[in-house]
């Protein structure tokens, strides 16, 4: 029977099913950081367990940490205590740890791929729900809460429900300056906030088969923005030259058994899903969010909504939203000004990222109205930058060019919006305060954010010069 | 836990985030006790800590409400459990909405929290009833009902939910049971997921 990847990954790792229904699957791999392990490593030392498998869990320092110079104290005293807890817990439980000061530190989603510990066909478990960008290289990737946290520590599994599975067909090829992140929001926008719930997605199409893997890794990133747990896509030649020579990817030795084995898990083609939508994206242009969750979403040309376009029901949501962001219905979104930008986040700070904003910033300099920061999603990304020369790109423009780390996507340190700025952004949730108190947040591309930094407003970046290389 | 009784309160919004639940500011933690007081923590107090007096949270006639009535997609978002335990903590026993997040919901279970799906109209026929104050809603658990003033409703519930918010049972001591399984597993891995730690020293 024709399955997909989905079905293929979970069966081998299904150990055993309950009386209800709900699967034990095991964890091949688990990602932990400092702000959501503390309380699950306190609750196995409080019940004399052990954790089982110390060799497959990698954790790492980056939600709270600071991206200012390392050499600096950190002065957070909260942040300090709970980078120390990662310290004693990884001592204490024989975990390896990428810490602040790890030539490897950056974003629990940057570095499990560019460090070869996701792999196709594994499942993989983190407790952040970003965690679907893993399946951007086929592995099967679930976002958990503290107390699954701790049960993976424990138990290296996870019960859980078997989700449907729903397959997003994307066609067309997205046009110069339309980039992965665009087609991620507009997707948003079509399924809303809840349209994912209860699904694992799996991306197909010819779209999707044309993406390098990074780009595939913002769209999985995104998945989460739509209520799903977990997203795919089958692993390809792209996937496996991706993975190849990374730290932890198999050795030669091993990897032409791992390839054979990892071809075998792409979805058949004649799989079927649970619910399957497809879209043609030829036409998509650059999107902005306007509202407090990203389905809020616009192409670049357009304008903010009036209420009265909605339903009865949804109207004082979307009132609500207007109000808190300060807009108004009928505003063209190219009319908005920003006061920071950001680019950065789990979503948007790969190498692939900084070149393209640098290829916008390249030899201009950002508006005197703005405050605009890059920040790289791992130190191995920051070097990287740093040999093209991305940094100076940068920083001659008036960018500030910081360490990794989650910063302001989560706005846990001390990078953070003040009330009432207004951001163009990298990252993934412009929920209100989410990037500090009464900050707002436009969700936009690495593009879209470097041109905003430019003019000081949004800006149609297909109209935009900019170099094809640098 | 077969059956919670409570006065309900009814905050009736779509898409309630868990950065809306407990904002990123107070994960800076390493217990979950407390947490109670920083729940809806921007919605609840102004910029100088005072309580917002239009918050229905901080309504006198909802002060001992603890059960949640709320719109789709509640608890989407952030994994972070925090939101759950600031809910409890704070005495919130059952949240009522149409739908919630996937990771809220496991979340909530896995604390006694009640998430109980129903019909939005349902939903907001109740909130119209509670509005006043002093709508004490009776849910049963076991049988899948609820009841607030003369009258009942049913809903569903996945029966391992059930099971587990009645017998509060510590999961990893029953998942402990499948050791046999868990090590059948471990030694078929394929090799290329082991991790060998000397690596990143010559990356
Ligand atoms: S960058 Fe943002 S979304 Fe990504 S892991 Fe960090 S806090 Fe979460």
């Amino acid at each position: 029977m024709a399955t997909t990847i989905i079905e293929k990954i979970w069966k081998e790792h299904e150990l055993a099913v309950d009386d209800d229904g709900r699967s034990l699957i095991y964890i091949d791999r688990h990602l932990t950081h400092e702000v959501t392990s503390p309380v699950a490593f306190e609750d196995l030392r409080i019940r004399g367990r052990k954790l089982r498998r110390p060799d497959l869990t990698v954790a790492v320092m980056d939600h709270n940490v600071p991206t200012g110079p390392r050499e600096e104290p950190i002065r957070d005293e909260l942040s300090y205590k709970q980078m120390q807890a990662l310290y004693k817990n990884s001592e204490d439980f024989e975990t390896m740890l990428l810490d602040y000061y790890s030539p490897f530190q950056g974003i629990i989603h940057i570095i499990g791929p560019e460090l070869g510990l996701t792999l196709p066909g594994m499942t993989l478990a983190a407790g952040d729900s970003h965690t679907s960008t893993h399946g951007a290289l086929g592995a099967l990737a679930f976002g958990i809460g503290t107390s699954e946290v701790e049960h993976v520590f424990a138990t290296q599994t996870l019960w859980l429900k078997k989700p449907k599975t729903m397959e997003i067909k994307v066609s067309g090829s997205l046009r110069r300056g339309v980039y992965s992140k665009d087609l991620a929001l507009f997707l948003i926008g079509q399924l809303g906030t809840g349209g994912g719930i209860g699904h694992i997605l799996e991306y197909t199409g010819e779209t999707i088969r044309s993406m390098t893997p990074d780009e595939r890794m913002t769209l999985c990133n995104l998945s989460t923005e739509a209520g799903a747990r977990s997203s795919i896509i089958s692993p390809d030649d792209k996937t496996f030259n991706y993975v190849r020579g990374r730290a932890f990817a198999p050795d030669e030795d091993d990897f032409n058994e791992a390839v054979e084995y990892w071809r075998t898990l792409a979805s058949d083609p004649n799989a079927t899903y649970d619910k399957s939508y497809s879209f043609d994206v030829s036409g998509l242009k650059p999107m902005v969010t306007w509202g407090t969750n990203p389905s809020m979403v616009v192409p670049v040309n357009g304008s903010i909504p009036s209420p009265d376009q909605f339903e009865a029901s949804r109207r004082p949501g979307i009132e609500a939203a207007l109000k808190y962001m300060g807009l108004t219905p009928g505003q063209a979104i190219t009319d908005i000004k920003v006061d920071r930008v950001f680019i950065g986040s789990c979503t948007n700070s790969r190498l692939s990222d900084l070149t393209i904003a640098a290829r916008v910033v390249k030899g201009r300099k950002v508006s005197n109205s703005v405050r605009a920061m890059v920040v790289p999603g791992s130190q191995y990304v920051k070097r990287n930058a740093e040999r093209k020369g991305l940094h100076s790109i940068f920083l001659e423009a008036g960018f500030e060019w910081r360490n990794a780390g989650c910063s302001m996507c989560i706005g846990m340190n001390e990078d953070q919006l003040l009330p009432g700025e207004r951001a163009a952004s990298t990252t993934n949730r412009n929920f209100e305060n989410r990037q500090g108190p009464g900050g707002r947040t436009h969700l936009v591309s690495p593009a879209m954010a470097a041109a905003a930094a430019i003019e000081g407003h949004f800006v149609d970046i297909t109209q935009w010069d900019m170099p094809e290389a640098i | 836990m077969e059956v919670i009784v409570g006065l309900a309160v009814p905050l009736l919004r779509e898409n309630v985030d868990t950065d809306q639940i407990i904002p990123a500011q107070f994960l800076r933690i390493l217990t979950k006790n407390g947490l109670g007081r920083y729940l809806f923590y921007r919605w609840r107090y102004d910029q100088d800590g005072k309580p917002k007096p239009e918050f229905v949270l901080n309504d006198e006639r909802f002060k001992q409400a603890t059960v949640l009535l709320a719109l789709k997609n509640f608890g989407i978002g952030s994994s972070r459990e925090n939101a759950v335990w600031a809910l409890t903590d704070y005495g919130i026993k059952a949240v009522i909405a149409p739908s919630f997040g996937d990771i809220f919901y496991e979340n909530a279970v896995k604390n006694g929290l009640a998430c109980i799906r129903m019909d939005e109209k349902l939903i907001q026929q109740i909130g119209r009833e509670a509005e006043a104050g002093g709508l004490t809603v009776r849910i049963n658990i076991k049988e899948q009902s609820l009841s607030y003033g003369s009258q009942s409703v049913h809903y569903t519930m996945e029966p391992s939910v059930r099971r587990r918010l009645m017998s509060g049972e510590d999961e990893i001591e029953n998942t402990m049971k499948y050791e046999n399984k868990i090590m059948a597993y471990e030694q078929r891995m394929k090799k290329f997921y082991h991790v060998d730690r000397k690596r990143l020293l010559y990356e």
